[in-house]
């Protein structure tokens, strides 16, 4: 993307980023003195509200297991040379899978269940990232397009699917009913109850085991596997894939399928482990912030995790701050992801050159 | 459907299309010129916001305007700037931009006014009346902006000069004339446009500013712009065209139609984006986007 520098690699991939979530601080804190409010206090109410109590730290590790599944799923095609920003609509679909896995066999037991919902959810997010990922690698219809598409359709779909046809006929809300109890996935608290430890109750479940593993698997899939060289090769140099034999098209579907499998898992912890219902819009957004994550870890599974835990603490902290300092609603959250996308993606060079010609320089003084 | 309410959809479709046609001819600008766009959407979105705080300040509609564009101008040269002289990925740059202006209007809005966002409704001269036939100045200039566009991109040097650099900049380079330089007009062109589009969202068609009032009007616009493949008179039809589903899916909103029993609203509101996404698999035709566009610039050396 930007012209090859010479940056050791600690400072390609821990320095860069770090300045660029830094410089993403210090223009959010702009905006807070802006609207008038103290940042400084602002800060101290965020940290407090995300780490410092036992609840509010489970409720920052529920967030970041979403984080973690549409950051998982943004790297892997990033990694293809994919920009799928279709985590919404895949999430959504999900969703849909899930639902219609768990209300229609509600007679299975729950060891058999929790799985074949997780399936769902994959298959369901899969196959909708499929499609766009067909279309680009046989129609060659841009992928960012598709996906933006793909994700009002699944918007207009699930609405259209809630209020017309899943919903109960006794219910005023457009949701579908509870799912059968044993589909749970249980909540950390109740794990760690069983084993007589008593923690905190939060909305924090055994999904975020998935999603470490998830980690795991994808640094696997993308360092250590066959395929995973593949879709780096293709993702760096389709041309040259082609002549490895590779083909890009192939890969170009199988990575979309991964992806919107990960992105899936959003709908694992919102559904299966929280809400234990389809509703309206329970993808809040995140879907995007999938992107700056991505961005941000570099596309790595540690760099995602990373990433992942801020922006929980983000959100998590956010939430207290809201309460305290009401003049700073949840919004910001957002703005702080779009600066982050802004720096550490888009502005990606600014940083890299100056970080550059800082180490040019100190190698000169030396020489 | 009689007379009179064929024409109350016409006139509604033609409302509803100019959002569309504004952020659309934005599109068009910006990505002949070979900067892909799709934060159009995130620069209506801040234009609505500050076209209603200024008109609600200064009590003035054109005002509101001039702040509105400056607004989306403003963050059109972030997108440029981005784009053009970091040569950042130009996808990435336009999301943020969506983010940011979802973000950023929500909290401006709320500490400003305490309203969850909104701003106070505007009345009188606060909004731009109905000047001509029942619509206002703003949608005379959205709907001027057509042959104007396509006079200056088809038929003028400076416009030739930027179609070029969307799809073949090193000519245009070797021939001395500033890739750069083109391009952050087109930007700013777009952002113009833009501006005037989100403007006449809040001020225009309601009164003040309701958070992310766009929903998602910047990416049908995307989609009309891909419809129309990027040239302008065709943008104005595939917008109207956007425009008049929405209107008919209003009207049939709770209809029941003889045979075919009541449409879904959704069915209708998931056409242009199902169009849009047929029309780019190549079934029917085929949408070719200019050749640089998304292609940051880097001069040999």
């Amino acid at each position: 993307m930007s012209a090859p520098l010479d940056l050791p690699k600690w400072a390609d991939t821990v320095l860069v980023p770090a300045i660029s979530v830094v410089a993403a601080f210090l223009v959010a804190g702009l905006v807070v003195l802006g609207i008038g409010e103290n940042p400084l206090s602002a800060t101290r109410y965020l940290i407090q509200g995300s780490l410092g109590t036992g609840e509010g730290l489970g409720f920052t590790l529920f967030y970041m297991t979403d984080f973690i599944f549409v950051g998982l799923a943004v790297a892997v095609a990033y990694h293809a040379g994919l920009f799928n920003i279709g985590g919404e609509g895949q999430a959504t679909l999900a969703g849909l899978g899930i639902a219609l896995v768990l209300n229609n066999l509600t007679f299975l037991p729950g060891f058999l269940l929790i799985p074949l919902g997780i399936l769902g959810a994959a298959a369901f997010g899969a196959a909708w990232a499929a499609v766009p990922g067909y279309l680009q690698a046989k129609r060659g219809s841009h992928i960012v397009i598709t996906t933006i598409m793909f994700n009002w359709l699944a918007s207009v779909l699930i609405v259209y699917l809630l209020v017309n046809v899943l919903r109960e006929p006794q219910s005023m809300n457009p949701e579908t009913r509870a799912f059968p109890e044993q589909s749970y996935i249980p909540f950390m608290h109740d794990v760690f109850a069983a084993f007589g430890i008593e923690i905190p109750a939060s909305q924090l479940n055994l999904t975020l085991v998935v999603a470490l593993a998830a980690s795991y698997f994808v640094w696997l899939l993308i360092y250590r596997s066959r395929l995973g060289y593949a879709i780096r090769v293709v993702g760096s140099n389709p041309t040259a894939a082609v002549y490895a034999g590779i083909s890009p098209a192939r890969i170009i579907i199988v990575a979309m399928v991964i992806s919107g499998a990960l992105a899936g898992g959003l709908a694992v912890n919102e559904l299966m482990g929280y809400q234990h219902r389809l509703l309206l819009e329970f993808t809040s957004g995140y879907g995007f912030v999938g992107i700056a994550v991505a961005l941000m870890g570099r596309a790595h599974p540690v760099g995602i995790i990373l990433a992942s835990l801020l922006f929980g603490i983000l959100y998590q902290g956010g939430a207290e701050l809201a309460f305290e300092q009401p003049a700073i609603t949840r919004d910001m959250v957002v703005v702080i992801g779009g600066i982050i996308i802004l720096f550490a993606g888009a502005l990606d060079g600014l940083f890299r050159r100056a970080v550059a010609h800082l180490f040019t320089r100190q190698k000169l003084a030396r020489a | 459907m009689d007379l009179s309410s064929l024409v109350t959809v016409f006139d509604s479709a033609l409302r509803l299309s100019i959002p569309l046609l504004a952020a659309c001819l934005a599109g068009l600008w910006s990505e002949r010129s070979g900067v892909v766009d799709i934060g159009l959407e995130g620069k209506m979105l801040v234009a609505a916001f500050a076209a209603a705080a200024a008109a609600y300040a200064f009590g003035s509609a054109w005002i509101g305007l001039v702040a509105g564009i400056g607004a989306s101008v403003v963050f059109g040269l972030i997108h440029g700037f981005a784009s053009i002289s970091q040569r950042g990925n130009q996808i990435v740059s336009g999301v943020a931009i969506n983010m940011l202006a979802a973000g950023l209007t929500a909290i401006v809005g709320n500490a400003w006014y305490g309203q969850g966002g909104r701003t106070p409704p505007l009345e009188g001269v606060q909004r731009f009346g109905d000047a001509i036939f029942g619509h206002s100045a703003l949608v005379y200039i959205v709907l001027l902006a057509v042959p104007l566009t396509w006079f200056v991109l088809g038929r003028t040097r400076f416009g030739l000069r930027l179609r070029a650099v969307g799809e073949n900049p090193a000519a245009v380079d070797t021939a001395g004339i500033s890739v750069t330089g083109l391009r952050y007009t087109a930007v700013i062109i777009g952002g113009v446009l833009c501006g005037i589009g989100g403007t006449y969202l809040s001020v225009g068609q309601s009164a003040g500013f309701l958070p992310n009032m766009t929903a998602g009007k910047g990416f049908i616009a995307l989609a009309a712009l891909i419809f129309a493949k990027w040239r302008a008179w065709p943008a104005l039809g595939a917008c109207f065209l956007f425009g008049l589903l929405d209107a008919i899916a209003i009207r049939l909103q709770g209809i029941s139609l003889p045979g075919i029993g009541e449409v879904p609203v959704q069915a209708i509101q998931a056409l242009p984006y199902l169009m849009t996404v047929i029309l780019l698999a190549g079934v029917i035709g085929k949408a070719i986007p200019p050749r640089a566009a998304g292609v940051p610039y880097v001069k040999e050396r």
